[in-house]
């Protein structure tokens, strides 16, 4: 049984190793995941900054927590990208018809999801540094944050499983994550919300991401959290909830 | 080597593909140190038993076991004894060939990896390309990989799922080499393949799978007795063997 656990946490280890291999290889990967993110940021800040009005006297403060979340959005599309090309070119079958514990496969395109959007979160918060982002949170808010952006990128990153393993093309794979990318330009993200005419205005307030924004921020700003951090967690809880359940529906069809 | 122990057993084998009979009841078995070859034509349903026989396809109904153990009970048990080398190469593109032998290595927990790696890139001429990435080798060396890391850990039995299909002549050659050396060190493998021309060049015992039977199997001489190329009225008389002749024939010619 011990060896069992030990194999299991070794082979886990491996799968992980492969696929973080995978990223630091692509220079596209890294590009989308980190560059474009900071890049937006650079221009929302410097160019469409100076326009925009958010009763925040730093920019950088109250854009974050969305370039966070579009960091993320892009980084599980390549999560669904390489569960794919697995399932295609075959690797998924040698793998499976090897004596290991067949789970290993799958969590460890999981565990590289929220590794790899660990590592871009912390870039880009490194990057809002240098541009002045100032927070004035303390470990347990930071903890509070780090919790929800895991969540929200597990949810997530189901999603992109269920893309990943029925897809019927590459593209189809990836193209998902474009909506949820777009989400948080209708959101509380870039600009307030009673900004926006009504019907858009409805929308960005009852959709997930202006709560997970709304959370992360006011935990970042040391305010007192509202509701938003409930309503935020249930969110992640229940996409997390349903796409686990759709994934693995689609993951047994595939392996039956 | 190869004694009268079954390394492979196939009873009543069936299964469906929404209600679509592929396997209509397959029978044969493999013995232990023999190369085993599974001739059909595309879309006879070779790459259906190999899935079933690698524990990743159930069967719908029949018996099948593998050195003994059932592939329905003891999945873990046959795939501790096998390996697979599927239909597409099984590499991973984005590693170096080292790369790839090596994580396999880990994944079977054998205590030497990079030993292992290094001996099989050279047994396979690997070598100089051992530092480059997977996604720019040719065909025949990605084959060649592909091969490699179905053999680490040594396996009993291997399954090559049409090993030479999109191989250029040489390359196809270099494989049959590869398969001869397995079987002479003892390891039983089972192979598929849409050529009769390479079933007669590296197999004992031949099986022909044709509209989800085998339709005929034995030795490649017992098999030239049941397909005599002058006694065209005999195949006439019986379609199915028509059919499977004249597709052997036909791709014979077409080299
Ligand atoms: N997953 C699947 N779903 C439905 N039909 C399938 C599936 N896989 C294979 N088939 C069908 O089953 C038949 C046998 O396929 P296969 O075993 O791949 O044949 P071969 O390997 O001999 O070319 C083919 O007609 C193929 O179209
Ligand atoms: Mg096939």
């Amino acid at each position: 049984m011990e060896t069992t656990i030990k194999h299991f946490i070794s082979d886990m280890v491996i799968m992980l190793g492969r696929s973080m291999r995978h990223i630091f290889r692509s220079m596209d990967t890294i590009i989308t995941v980190t560059l474009m993110p900071i890049a937006f940021m650079l221009l929302f800040v410097y160019v469409f900054g100076g326009a925009i009005q958010t009763g925040t006297d730093n920019y950088v403060n109250y854009l974050l927590p969305g370039i966070l979340l579009i960091a993320i959005a892009s980084g599980i599309s390549y999560t669904a990208y390489r569960l794919f090309i697995d399932m295609q070119r075959g690797i998924f079958e040698r793998f499976h018809s090897m004596p290991i514990a067949r789970s290993t496969v799958l969590w460890g395109h999981v565990l590289t999801s929220l590794l790899s959007n660990a590592i871009s979160v912390i870039i880009i918060i490194l990057a809002a540094l240098v541009m002045g982002f100032r927070s004035s949170a303390g470990v347990l808010s930071w903890l509070a944050v780090a919790g929800i952006l895991a969540l929200f990128t597990l949810a997530l990153t189901w999603i992109a499983a269920i893309a990943g393993l029925s897809a019927k093309s590459v593209d189809g794979a990836s193209a998902f994550s474009y909506p949820i990318i777009f989400l948080p330009f209708i959101s509380s993200a870039f600009v307030p919300t009673d900004s926006m005419p009504s019907g858009v205005r409805a929308f960005a307030e009852n959709q997930p991401v202006t709560s997970i924004v709304e959370a992360v921020r006011s935990l970042l700003m040391g305010q007192p959290v509202s509701n938003d951090i409930w309503v935020a967690l249930a969110w992640c809880l229940g996409i997390l909830v349903v796409a686990y359940t759709f994934a693995m529906l689609a993951y047994k069809r595939k392996i039956a | 080597m190869a004694g009268n122990e079954i390394a492979i057993s196939v009873q009543g084998l069936k299964k469906y593909y929404n209600n679509i009979p592929v396997l209509t009841g397959v029978d044969f078995q493999v013995k232990t140190g023999s190369i085993f070859a599974l001739l059909g034509s595309n879309g006879a349903g070779k790459t259906t038993i190999v899935k079933i026989l690698t524990t990743l396809l159930k069967p719908d109904s029949g018996k099948a076991a593998v050195n003994g153990f059932d592939l329905v009970a003891k999945p873990e048990n046959v795939r501790q004894v096998i390996s697979l080398t599927g239909q597409f190469a099984a590499v991973d593109e984005v590693l170096t060939g080292r790369e790839n032998l090596i994580m396999i290595a880990r994944l079977r927990h054998l205590n030497n990896p990079r030993q292992v790696a290094d001996d099989l890139l050279k047994r396979f001429g690997l070598t100089d390309a051992a530092e480059r990435r997977v996604s720019g080798y040719s065909g025949g060396m990605r084959r060649r990989l592909d091969i490699a890391m179905s053999l680490v850990g040594k396996p009993q039995l291997i399954f090559l799922d049409e090993p030479t299909s999109g191989l250029d002549p040489e390359a196809r050659i270099e494989v049959w080499k590869i398969v001869k050396e397995l079987a002479d060190s003892g390891t039983t493998v089972f192979l598929t393949t849409q050529y009769l021309e390479e079933a007669e060049q590296l197999a004992d015992q031949i099986a022909i799978l044709h509209k989800g039977r085998i339709i005929a199997g034995g030795t490649l001489a017992e098999l030239k007795k049941l397909f005599p190329p002058a006694k065209v009225e005999y195949v006439e008389k019986q379609p199915t063997l028509e059919e499977i002749f004249l597709a052997i024939v036909g791709k014979k010619e077409d080299k």
